[in-house]
Formats: C-alpha cells, structure tokens, sequence
C-alpha cells in the first residue's frame, strides 16, 4: 500500500461505517449468488458470506472485535427481528388450534431429540462442555439460540455457527428423510423441519406449500418459546 | 414504518427489563414476542403498517446473523480441535429430530381422528 492509501485505510478502519458497509455488500453479494443459482441449499448465503468477511478480515490482519464495532448495527436488529416473528404467527392460531396434540407431541419429541441427542453424541465423541452446551439450542432459531447459549454457559457466537450449520443440513436432508418414511401431510413435513431446522427450514418450506411453511413457522416459534424456558430451567435444575 | 419500529422496540424493551427485573431463563426479545402474540390476539391482528415492516425486517433474517457468524473466526482453534465431535453431532442429530418429530406427529394425528370417528 502507498503511504496515502495506508493512511485511508487507517482511517477506515478505525469507525464503524467499515464494517457495516462491508456486511451488506458481501451478504448482497453472496444472496445474488444465491438467486442466480436457484436458491440451491448448498449455496445459502449467510455461509458464504461469513467465509468471505473471515477471509478478509484475516488478510488484513483486522480483530473480529473492530469489525463488530461496525457490524453491531446489523446484529442489533435481531432483537426486534426476533419480536416480530409474533406478526406472521398470528394467522396461524387457527389452524394451530386444530391440531394441538400432534403439535404439542412433536414439539415436546422434536425438542427433546434435538438437544439430547446434539449433546449426546458430543459428548460421546468427546467434546468439551463448552463444546457441548453450545450445541445444545442448535434447534433453536439463532437470535434465541444465543441467548439460551449464554444463560447456560455455551459461547452465543459458536452457537450461532452451529445453527447455521443445523440449518443446512435440515433444509439438504429433509425431502429424503420425509420420502423415506412415507410422510405426505404438508402440515408434518413443515412442522418437522422447523422444528430442527428453524429459519432456513421455513424458507426451504414456503418453497413446498404454503401450508408447509406456515407449519413451519408455527414449529420455529413454539420451538424458540419451549427451549428458552426449558433449557435453563432443566440445566439449573441438573447443576444445583 | 416508524411506529411499527417503536412498537418492535417497546415490546423487547419490556421483554428485557422483565427478564431482569425477574431474573427470568429466558432472554428478553422472546418475551417481547410473547407479549406482542397476545397483544395481537387481544386486539384481533396487526396493523397494515406493522405487518409489511415486520414482512420487511422477517425477508432479511439471514442477514442479521451474519455478524454474530463471523465470531467463528475466534473460535477457529476450537473447531480446528473438536471439529468431528461438532459435525457428526450436528449431521446425525438434526436428521433424527426431522424423522421422530414427523412420526410422533403422525401417529397423534391418526389417533386424533380415530377417536373423531369414534
């Protein structure tokens, strides 16, 4: 670099507009890919473009610290992202009310399966108990699996890398799994998708039927509501 | 859009003051999305104007995880080290939540309307 452009970049990377900016345009750039490729599972965008910032930020020798001054922004709208997913489960209720037992069943054998097995076969493998309590809210949409994560003792960032990667696997594997066993009601096939695939299940599913997503929203939202009162409630009662 | 905003604000700052207030497992912005849930059922569904912001913030979820994502990069030696713990956890894990959720869900239907025909 010229002493000029060294001290731009010295500049730069000393406020937030750095970060940020390079958020956007590496996620825009990675969601394009993403749409050119006919939303191919393989191709999601947060992957690739978390490989890409890491990539840049390690070339350039930048602390994840000085790049999160700028990223907040984005990271703060999870909060509010989170409270908004009340809007489109509200209509719903109805068709929610229908089937309340299948509901609750898969909901209580999803959850149960999703963490105890997760933590299981870590443990098994042996992981670490960071490791392992990390893993635990896999399931569990991000913003909500991270904050589970910090309550029990995980570390919220490993978390959100491990529901990216439950994510696409769910999305990769569900038709398979769901042909397999010979299920054809719309309504199951998106429930149980959501349940251990959260957001990026309830895309994959609104690609299916309508029914399918809505059934997978309804999935992600109790799933996030069950687990963040379960979870630190079962590990509080484990630990004391 | 600036009044759905403040409402999405409110309610996680609610959300956030009871979980400290109370001291309470779960984290704040998912008690803000259970008091708006039944705030919308109380007064029978969301404006026009709450439902596209909420349609608008809900379209870029993936995005928001993005910065939070890329904390892995501290993390790298830890999955340099466990790594196939991690994988083989998450692979075997995820296909078995998909199939037993669908099978008990199936089987509770089943009994649900046999019992309807009953």
């Amino acid at each position: 670099m010229t002493p000029r452009l060294n001290d731009v970049w010295v500049y730069l990377s000393a406020t937030p507009l750095l970060g940020l900016t390079m958020t956007l345009v590496v996620y825009q750039g990675a969601f394009w890919v993403y749409k050119r490729a006919n939303f191919h599972p393989l191709l999601n965008p947060v992957p690739i473009a978390v490989a890409v910032l890491v990539l840049i930020l390690t070339l350039t020798d930048t602390p994840y610290q000085t790049y999160f001054d700028g990223a907040q922004f984005v990271h703060f709208l999870l909060g509010p992202a989170t409270v908004a997913l009340a809007i489109p489960l509200y209509p719903q209720l109805g068709k929610l009310r229908r089937f309340v037992m299948p509901v609750a069943g898969g909901l209580l054998v999803g959850g149960a399966v999703a963490a105890g097995t997760a933590a299981l076969i870590a443990w098994g493998l042996g992981a670490s108990k960071t490791t392992i309590l990390s893993l635990v809210p896999k399931s569990v949409t991000a913003p909500i699996a991270m904050g589970i994560s910090e309550k029990i003792g995980g570390l919220p960032s490993l978390t959100a890398v491990m529901c990216m990667v439950t994510g696409v696997t769910g999305v990769l594997a569900a038709k398979y799994i769901l042909n397999f066993l010979k299920i054809t009601d719309h309504g199951v096939r998106g429930f149980s998708v959501g349940v251990a695939a959260h957001g990026m299940g309830i895309a994959r599913a609104f690609q299916v039927s309508e029914e399918a997503g809505a059934f997978a929203g309804v999935a992600m939202a109790l799933t996030a509501l069950v687990s963040s009162i379960l979870f630190p409630l079962l590990l509080w009662l484990f630990t004391r | 859009m600036l009044g759905a905003v403040t409402i999405l604000l409110v309610f996680q700052l609610v959300g956030e003051v009871l979980t400290h207030v109370f001291n309470l497992p779960v984290p704040g912005p998912v008690i803000g999305f259970a008091l708006l849930l039944a705030a919308l059922v109380y007064r029978g569904g969301a404006t026009e104007e709450l439902r596209s912001t909420a349609a608008g913030i809900l379209q870029h979820f993936a995005l928001l995880f993005v910065p939070a994502c890329v904390g892995v990069m501290v993390h790298l030696s830890r999955l340099r080290d466990e790594w196939l713990p991690i994988v083989v956890s998450i692979v075997v894990s995820t296909i078995l939540t998909i199939a037993c959720t669908a099978l008990a869900m199936t089987w509770l239907m089943r009994i649900g309307s046999k019992k309807e025909e009953a």
